[in-house]
């Protein structure tokens, strides 16, 4: 059946070694083709140079992020490990959560896809980070999307808007997965390179963690799901790995399409694969296609590999060898099987009606070989292609122009404050995200406990006990320009409050590290300043990385993004009953003010609504935030609070406008009193970013036992005013009444007015 | 009253589900002769007067830029169809 091409074999490469190799167009450097050569003793086969040029791309083999994510291992206390059951370096870190569960999660970026073709790109960012969390012998649970775009007036951000919040949904909906939170923000700085992350979490007990090795001599090798075609060649290696100005239209791959029927099949035949006990190690196929998939799980297991590529199913038959190995078709994932366990698992595959075809078998020889047709056409060491690629030590340097940035510090204020928080709550960044998140299921499954936009996003993993997790993504661009070290610690304290704010003790980290050309050495510096930052308050606050994804070149005609580096923070709650929903409710109770108020515009929505962009980002306390924290799990706990939001972009006047209309009730607000204790005016304390702060509502019978904790902790509380369902409205006394219908109506038309 | 039709279909290279999930489907029925299903979409636009050779452009214009998505589609066909000949 197999078309014979004209196929460069081992031996044809060595009986030419002076033939030409399109090494350039594929990517790679002159320095690495040199060091394939050196490797191999000889020039690669066609096959070979596909496979290490996608292997070795920055999308693959984070080569310049590598010497600095080491931190992230580096830093990890032995007691920050307790609750690591699987870390950094497979495809997802796996959490203890208690009871035999464990959950494991991770973010990932697909942004430049998303770019070309949005919604197919978003779509298969879904799919693709589904499919590692599968890999890991999960069922996947959640899914959520931290998303940036170009200033929302823009003609083209509407196309990306649409396609990418239709993808995202269209996608998740169909795999029947919740989306629980994520982000929506509006930033010129990413006009050509809008951000796509997509986080999924899923739930598995502690025996059923599978590895993706590839072990036991003898054991088969099986590649399932969609066919193979022509998706998204070359797609990690060129479009991940290089500034769109340099593009030719030549170098656009074929676009990847998803079908979430086919991968919601996938995950029931997967789990029922795991059940059975069928297979001993699985890796799913993402960037890299087979040559990922081979190569790593040769690699991790036994060394050895034998495949007959002729075997893998096509949809397009006119696909050479080379092009096989760099596909990213969708849908497909690669198994090792014992010889006694492939009539097992020919029987599930075949109750699903997913396909399958036996690819090879695991050999102990340290050689990863390919044959075509019989001809060898790939003899490499496996680990030389997944582990050992190039490593470069970029030069960095602080940009010059940081100075002159920082010192420029944000002066304004605004008299009327009333049209201030107007202006403040309906503005892109910081209006309701309704008219996106509508469009996401948030709570099929029915397990779904809090979603958007409430603080975090939250799951029941037991149903007996309501045991469950919380999860929050959080990064602001702005803060990190000013200053990227402090800007990934601000990420990780917002994403750890958010966390804590619903009630859930945080417990791991997920990061997805959005930035520039890591060849620009002011992007590098802006990058190596957030990876040190995160990795630092990840030691501060006693939570691990798990595992992450780094996404560079996210830049256009020399401009690069903010440095965006996305923080996903986990949680875990005893009951999810007992979550802290981030709306006023009751009548009466009293509203407190965690933490301290100072003078820090600089970087807020605020200024940004000034256009201004200068100065230093607020000051992150993690001794504070961990006691702000355990304030907040222990009041949910024990039955303190009933309602509890956190402050973070907009300050306070966002904080109580959002507490308000989450479900239509109104307060009484004073704010003189936390003017006079903290030294500042009226609208620093609505507009500021101060860390570390909280809103609380407390029930008239807890209010004595509430002040005792927080004193007792030594926290800052102040009681700043009562909820009114009585009167529809925020009423900041001795200042403004804003009628709740009105702050809705202001923050509600956003969206809708620019992309209904 | 004159139509202008165009054809448009997913890219040979491109994944189509829909057309998938209909050549899996076929067999279901007894229909056993066909090899593979690719699905497109047809449009048709009405023409009040004459179709001149501007508007024959302007369609072409519009398959390609808003009928069609040119990163995964192709537009097979551009043509115009007399009333009576329907």
């Amino acid at each position: 059946m197999s078309k014979k091409f004209n196929i460069d074999t081992v031996a044809n490469a060595e009986a030419t070694p002076g033939q030409a190799l399109p090494w350039a167009e594929l990517g790679l450097k002159q320095n690495e083709y040199d060091r394939v050569v050196e490797i191999l003793g000889r020039r690669p086969t066609g096959a070979e140079l596909a496979m290490y040029s996608v292997m070795w791309s920055e999308h693959c083999s984070y080569k310049s992020s590598k010497v600095h994510l080491r931190q992230f291992g580096d830093k990890v206390t032995d007691a920050m490990k307790e609750h690591l059951l699987v870390g950094i370096g497979e495809n997802a870190g796996v959490v203890d959560i208690g009871d035999g569960w464990a959950v494991t999660f991770k973010v990932e970026s697909h942004n430049h896809p998303s770019f070309v073709e949005p919604y197919q790109g978003a779509a298969t960012g879904v799919g693709g980070i589904v499919r590692d969390i599968i890999s890991m012998g999960a069922r996947p649970v959640a899914v959520m999307d931290p998303l940036r775009f170009g200033a929302i007036d823009h003609p083209d951000t509407a196309r990306l808007v649409h396609g990418i919040v239709a993808g995202i949904g269209g996608y998740g909906n169909s795999l029947g997965l919740p989306n629980i939170g994520g982000e929506v923000v509006f930033d010129s700085s990413y006009q050509g390179n809008p951000l796509v992350n997509a986080l999924a979490v899923g739930v598995l007990r502690h025996e059923d963690i599978r590895l993706a090795n590839a072990s036991g001599v003898g054991n088969r090798v099986v590649l399932f799901g969609a066919r193979t075609g022509g998706d998204g060649i070359g797609g990690a290696s060129v479009l991940a790995s290089e500034s769109f100005d340099d593009a030719k239209p030549s170098k656009r791959p074929a676009v990847q399409v998803g079908d979430p029927f086919a991968e919601k099949v996938l995950i029931e035949c997967c789990l029922e694969l795991f059940k059975a006990s069928v297979v001993e190690g699985i890796q799913d196929l993402g960037a890299a296609g087979i040559s990922c998939a081979t190569s790593e799980l040769a690699s991790n297991g036994d060394g050895g590999m034998h495949v007959e590529l002729t075997k893998v199913l096509l949809r397009d038959p006119t696909l050479t060898p080379g092009e096989i190995l760099m596909s990213e078709s969708q849908e497909r994932m690669m198994a090792v099987v014992t010889p006694a366990n492939a009539a097992a698992f020919e029987a599930i595959m075949d109750k699903w009606n997913v396909e399958y075809s036996w690819l090879g078998e695991v050999t102990d020889t340290g050689r990863l070989v390919i044959e075509w047709d019989g001809e060898t056409i790939v003899d490499v060491d496996p680990r030389t292609v997944a582990h050992d690629g190039p490593v470069y030590e970029r030069p960095y340097h602080r940009p010059a122009w940081l100075d002159g940035v920082q010192a420029d510090s944000f002066q304004g204020s605004s008299p009327d404050l009333r049209a201030a928080v107007l202006e403040l709550m309906s503005s892109p960044n910081m209006c309701s995200k309704d008219w996106v998140t509508n469009q996401f299921d948030r709570y099929v499954q029915g397990n779904t406990a809090l979603a958007m936009p409430d603080d975090a996003g939250v799951i029941r993993v037991d149903e007996a006990t309501g045991l469950g997790v919380a999860l929050s993504t959080d990064a602001n661009g702005r803060y990190s320009y000013l200053n990227p070290y402090e800007g990934a610690r601000l990420a990780l304290a917002e994403a750890y409050r958010n966390v804590a704010t619903s009630g859930a003790k945080p417990l791991a980290v997920t990061d997805c590290l959005n930035f520039g050309s890591p060849e620009d050495p002011e992007v590098m510096w802006q990058f190596a300043e957030s990876v040190r930052g995160l990795a630092d308050a990840c030691q501060e606050l006693g939570v691990p990385v798990t595992g992450g994804n780094v996404s560079l070149y996210n830049q256009t005609g020399g401009v690069a993004i903010h440095p965006t580096p996305v923080v996903g923070v986990l949680g875990v709650f005893d009951d999810v009953a007992r979550r802290t929903p981030s709306g006023w409710r009751e009548d009466g109770q009293a509203i407190y003010l965690l933490g301290t108020t100072r003078d820090e515009l600089d970087g807020s929505e605020w200024a940004n609504l000034r256009g201004h962009l200068g100065g230093t980002p607020p000051v992150v306390d993690l001794a504070a935030e961990k006691t702000l924290a355990a304030v907040l799990v222990n009041s949910s706990r024990d039955g303190m609070i009933d309602a509890a939001h956190d402050l973070s972009e907009g300050g306070l006047a966002a904080a109580l406008s959002e507490a308000a209309l989450r479900f239509g009730v109104g307060a009484r607000i004073g704010i003189d009193e936390l003017c006079e204790r903290d030294g500042i005016d009226p609208f620093t304390a609505l507009f500021s970013e101060s860390q570390g702060r909280a809103i609380v509502s407390v029930p008239r019978s807890e209010e004595v036992r509430f002040n005792d904790m927080c004193t007792a902790r030594n926290y800052p509380t102040l009681r700043i005013g009562v909820v009114d369902t009585e009167n529809s409205a925020l009423d900041v006394q001795g200042h403004f009444t804003l009628p709740l219908d009105e702050l809705k109506e202001a923050h509600e038309g956003t969206l809708p007015r620019h992309f209904a | 009253m004159p139509r202008i039709v165009v054809d448009v279909m997913p890219k040979p290279e491109i994944l189509d589900p829909q057309g998938k999930a209909i050549a899996g489907a076929l067999p279901r029925l007894g229909l056993t002769g066909f090899a593979g299903v690719r699905q497109g979409k047809r449009f048709e636009l009405e023409v009040a007067g004459e179709v001149t050779p501007e508007l024959l452009e302007q369609a072409r214009s519009a398959a390609s830029t808003l009928l069609s998505n040119p990163v995964i589609e192709d537009v097979t066909r551009v043509e115009v169809i007399q009333e009576d000949a329907e």
